[in-house]
C-alpha cells in the first residue's frame, strides 16, 4: 500500500493534469467556433466560384487546357494537409495514415510518389520517409488566401513542367465536432467542376464573356486550385480544433476518473492507519490493566 | 433618381461590399470597364488594380485583387481574392512593399528567373494598385 503522502502528491499532480486540459478544451472551443466561422465565410465564395466555372465550362466545347490534361500517372504529388500542433487525438495520425495508405497503393502500381507538407506534424512525419518535396510548417494558425495560393500553384507548375502527372490533397474533413474524415481529392488535372448547387443560373443564360470563354479560363482553373487548397486548409483548421476539443474533453473525464479512484486510496490508507492507531492504544491499555 | 445596380463583392474571408450603387468601375483584364444599372449579362477577369463605385454622388475606391465578376439580373458580383477600402491601406506598408518589389525584380531580372520575376511583378502590382486607391480617396 502506497504511503499517504505519495497518493496525496499524485492526486494533486492529477489534479493540476485536469485544470490544463480544461483550459486546453477551452481554448479550442473557441478557436473552433472561429474556424467554423471562417469556413462559412468562405461558402459564399466558392459556391459562387462553381457556378461561374460551370457556366463558363458549359461554354466550351471539349478541354484542350494545360491543367485539365490527363496523362497516364508516373509521378504523383500527395499534399498532406495537417495540424501544426499535436494533443489532438488520433487526427494527424489519422491524415498521416491515410496519405501512406494512398502511397502505397500507388507504390504498387509502380508509380513514383512524393509528398507535400502542410502543417508541422505531417510535414515532419513525410520528411523522414526522403520523399517530401516542400513542407510548409507553422501556416495552420494564420493561413491566408496567398499561403494556398502559393502551395497550389506550385503543384501547378510542376505539373504543367511535366514534373508530375497527377495531384492529389490528402486532408481531414470537417464532417461535425465529433467526425473528423481524412479524405482524398484529386487536385490535378482538374476534372470537370461540380455543378452549383441543382441552383440555374437564372434567365439570361447568354453570356458576354470578356475577354473570351477560353481566356477566363485560363484565369479561373488556377484560381480554381487556389480555391481547393484553401477550402482544404478551412477544414482541417476546424477539425483540429474539434479533435483537441473532444481529446481534452476525454483527458479531462480521465482525470477526474483518476481522482476519484485516488481519493478513495487515499481515504482507506488513512482509515487503515486510523484503525492500527486504535488498536495499538487499546493493546497498550489492555496491557496496563492487566 | 436614376436607377442602381447592386454590387457585390465576396472574398475569401466574406463579403466585403453588398450594396446598391449608381455606377462601378473595375480593372478587367481586358481594359478598364464601368458598369450601370440594367447591364447585359457577362463575365469577366479582373487584374490587379483600383474599383470605383459610386452611391449617392459619393466615390468609393478600393483595391481588388485577381479574380473575376459576374454581371446577371442588375446584380454585380465581384469574386476576388483581396479587397481593401482605400481608407483602410496602409501607405507606408504599401510604399515599403513597393520598394521591396522593386529590389526584387531588378535581382530576379538579373538571374532570369521566371518564377521570382512573375511573384515579384505581381507583388509591384499589388503595392501599386493599393496606393493608387489609398490617394484616390483622399482626394
Amino acid at each position: 500500500m502506497p504511503s499517504l503522502k505519495d497518493v496525496q502528491r499524485k492526486i494533486s499532480g492529477v489534479k493540476k493534469t485536469s485544470q490544463i486540459t480544461k483550459a486546453m478544451n477551452m481554448v479550442a472551443s473557441a478557436k473552433l467556433r472561429g474556424a467554423q466561422e471562417r469556413m462559412q465565410t468562405f461558402r459564399p465564395y466558392k459556391a459562387k466560384f462553381n457556378e461561374a466555372m460551370a457556366s463558363v465550362a458549359g461554354h466550351l466545347a471539349g478541354g484542350g487546357f494545360p491543367l485539365m490534361e490527363v496523362r497516364p500517372a508516373q509521378t504523383v504529388e500527395i499534399i498532406v494537409i495537417t495540424a501544426d500542433r499535436g494533443l489532438c487525438g488520433s487526427f494527424n495520425a489519422n491524415i498521416i495514415a491515410r496519405a501512406e495508405n494512398e502511397a502505397k497503393a500507388l507504390e504498387a502500381e509502380g508509380k513514383k510518389v512524393r509528398f507535400v507538407g502542410v502543417g508541422k506534424k505531417g510535414a515532419r512525419y513525410f520528411k523522414k520517409t526522403g520523399k517530401l518535396r516542400q513542407a510548409y510548417e507553422d501556416i495552420m494558425g494564420t493561413f491566408q488566401m496567398f499561403n494556398a495560393r502559393e502551395i497550389a500553384q506550385d503543384s501547378a507548375r510542376a505539373f504543367l513542367d511535366g514534373e508530375i502527372d497527377e495531384c492529389r490533397l490528402v486532408y481531414g474533413q470537417f464532417v461535425s465536432v465529433v467526425t473528423q474524415k481524412p479524405t482524398v481529392e484529386r487536385l490535378l488535372p482538374i476534372a470537370g467542376v461540380e455543378e452549383g448547387d441543382g441552383e440555374e443560373t437564372g434567365p439570361g443564360g447568354d453570356f458576354i464573356y470578356e475577354p473570351g470563354p477560353e481566356e477566363i479560363m485560363d484565369v479561373l482553373l488556377p484560381l480554381y486550385l487556389n480555391v481547393m487548397v484553401y477550402h482544404a486548409m478551412l477544414e482541417v483548421s476546424a477539425s483540429e480544433h474539434a479533435a483537441r476539443m473532444t481529446a481534452m474533453d476525454n483527458a479531462t473525464n480521465a482525470c477526474k476518473d483518476m481522482i476519484h479512484d485516488l481519493t478513495l486510496l487515499y481515504n482507506k490508507a488513512r482509515q487503515a492507519g486510523i484503525t492500527a492507531e486504535l488498536m495499538d492504544i487499546v493493546g497498550g491499555a489492555e496491557a496496563l490493566k492487566g | 433618381m436614376a436607377e442602381k445596380i447592386r454590387l457585390e463583392i465576396v472574398t475569401p474571408r466574406g463579403a466585403v461590399v453588398s450594396e446598391d450603387v449608381d455606377i462601378v468601375t473595375a480593372p478587367g483584364t481586358a481594359g478598364e470597364f464601368g458598369v450601370l444599372a440594367n447591364h447585359a449579362p457577362m463575365l469577366s477577369t479582373i487584374k490587379i488594380g483600383v474599383l470605383t463605385y459610386k452611391k449617392d454622388g459619393n466615390e468609393h475606391t478600393m483595391m481588388v485583387s485577381g479574380g473575376f465578376c459576374e454581371v446577371a439580373n442588375n446584380t454585380i458580383t465581384f469574386l476576388v481574392e483581396n479587397a481593401e477600402f482605400g481608407h483602410q491601406i496602409d501607405v507606408d506598408r504599401a510604399l515599403l512593399a513597393k520598394e521591396r518589389a522593386e529590389k526584387r525584380l531588378a535581382a530576379a531580372q538579373q538571374q532570369q528567373e521566371k518564377i521570382d520575376r512573375a511573384r515579384a511583378e505581381a507583388a509591384l502590382q499589388r503595392a501599386l494598385a493599393r496606393l493608387r486607391a489609398a490617394q484616390r480617396e483622399q482626394h
